[in-house]
C-alpha cells in the first residue's frame, strides 16, 4: 500500500469515529456505591441475565450501553426491596425467556434440555440391535453338520475313538 | 428389506440435518420474540422533547391505534428507516410517537431538522427506563398499540416500505376497523 493510500485509509478510519462520536447515546446515569453485601447480590444476578445485544455474554461481562442500563436497573429494583426471583421475573416480562442465561424448563426448552438425553438412548437402543444383528449373523454362517458328522462328534465326546478313516 | 432400511437410515437422518441447518441459515438470532405481544403497553410520562416543560403519558392515546417508535439521533439504522416513517406520517392515518431514546435532546432536535419530523410528538427517554420497560434492545423498534392500550404487533429493526406495506399497514387497518 502506498503512503498515499494508507493515509487516506486513516482519515477515513478518523471521519467515521468521529461520525459515531458526534451523536452518542448518553451514558447510563452513575449509581452511589453500593454494600458489599449487595454487591455480591448484584453481581450473582448480572451472571445469571444475558446481554440482550452481545447475546452470548452476560450482563455483567457486557460492555453493551444497554448492559449497562439493565444493570443500573437491576439495582434500583434491589434497592426497591425485590428479591432476587422478582427480579428475574421483571426481566423475563419484558424480554422473555431469553434473558435468562440459564434457560427455563418448559415445553418448549424441552428438547434442548432432553434432546442429548434422547440422543444417547436412541444411540444405545442401535448398538444394541446391530449387536444383536451381528451375533445371530455369525450363528447362522457356521455351517450346519450332517447326521453322521454328529454321530462322529457325539462318540468322540463319549471317549470312542470310532473306526479310523 | 430389512438390509435396506439399515442402508438408509444414516442418509435420512443426513437429509434431516440438513433440512434443520437450512431452515437455521434463514432464522435471525438477534430477533428475539418479544413476551409483550397482546399485553397493556407500559404506562409511563415523560418530557416531551420539543416542549420539555410538557409531559406525554401514554394513557392520553386510549382510543386510538397509534405507533410507538424507538429512536435516537445516535442510532445509524433508524436514518435507514427514516423515510418510511416520513412517507407513513403524510399518510395521516394514526398517531406517531416517537421514544427519543437516551438521547441528547438538542441532537435530536437538530436530526429531526435535518431529515423531517414524523412524529405527532416525541418524548425524551434519557434513562432509558421506559424503553427497558417495553423490552427496547436495539434502536429502532416499533410498536403498534391498538384502541384498548394493548401491544398487538413489534417490529425490531428498521422499517421499510416492503415491511410497512405488508407487515404493519394491514395490521393497522386492521385494528382501525
Amino acid at each position: 500500500m502506498s503512503a498515499y493510500k494508507a493515509m487516506a485509509a486513516r482519515l477515513l478510519l478518523l471521519a467515521w469515529f468521529g461520525m459515531v462520536n458526534a451523536f452518542a447515546q448518553t451514558p447510563t446515569p452513575a449509581m452511589p456505591p453500593a454494600s458489599p453485601e449487595m454487591e455480591a447480590r448484584l453481581k450473582l444476578l448480572e451472571t445469571e441475565l444475558r446481554c440482550l445485544v452481545c447475546q452470548n455474554q452476560t450482563l455483567a461481562d457486557s460492555p453493551a450501553g444497554l448492559a449497562g442500563d439493565l444493570r443500573r436497573e437491576i439495582r434500583l429494583l434491589a434497592d426497591a426491596g425485590k428479591s432476587n426471583d422478582e427480579i428475574k421475573e421483571h426481566l423475563r416480562a419484558r424480554y422473555g425467556d431469553y434473558v435468562l442465561y440459564r434457560p427455563v424448563v418448559n415445553a418448549k426448552t424441552s428438547l434442548l434440555w432432553f434432546g442429548p438425553f434422547i440422543l444417547l438412548l436412541g444411540g444405545a437402543i442401535m448398538v444394541w440391535m446391530m449387536a444383536r444383528q451381528r451375533r445371530a449373523a455369525s450363528l447362522a454362517a457356521t455351517p450346519a453338520i450332517s447326521a453322521d458328522e454328529a454321530a462322529r462328534a457325539q462318540a468322540l465326546l463319549e471317549g470312542n475313538d470310532g473306526p479310523p478313516h | 428389506m430389512a438390509r435396506a432400511w439399515r442402508y438408509f437410515l444414516p442418509l435420512a437422518i443426513f437429509f434431516g440435518l440438513l433440512a434443520f441447518l437450512w431452515k437455521g441459515l434463514s432464522l435471525d438470532p438477534r430477533a428475539i420474540p418479544s413476551p409483550m405481544i397482546n399485553l397493556p403497553a407500559p404506562a409511563f410520562t415523560l418530557p416531551q422533547l420539543h416542549a420539555p416543560e410538557k409531559t406525554f403519558s401514554a394513557a392520553e392515546m386510549k382510543g386510538k391505534v397509534w405507533i410507538l417508535n424507538v429512536w435516537g439521533s445516535w442510532c445509524v439504522s433508524c436514518r435507514y428507516e427514516h423515510p418510511s416513517l416520513n412517507r407513513l406520517a403524510k399518510q395521516q392515518l394514526l398517531p406517531i410517537i416517537g421514544l427519543n431514546w437516551k438521547d441528547v435532546p438538542a441532537d435530536a432536535q437538530g436530526w429531526l431538522a435535518k431529515f423531517g419530523n414524523p412524529y405527532t410528538l416525541s418524548v425524551s427517554d434519557a434513562e432509558g427506563r421506559v424503553a427497558i420497560d417495553y423490552g427496547v434492545y436495539g434502536a429502532p423498534e416499533t410498536f403498534i398499540i391498538d384502541k384498548n392500550g394493548v401491544i398487538r404487533m413489534k417490529h425490531t429493526g428498521p422499517i421499510d416500505e416492503k415491511i410497512l406495506e405488508e407487515k404493519l399497514l394491514p395490521v393497522i387497518r386492521e385494528l382501525q376497523k
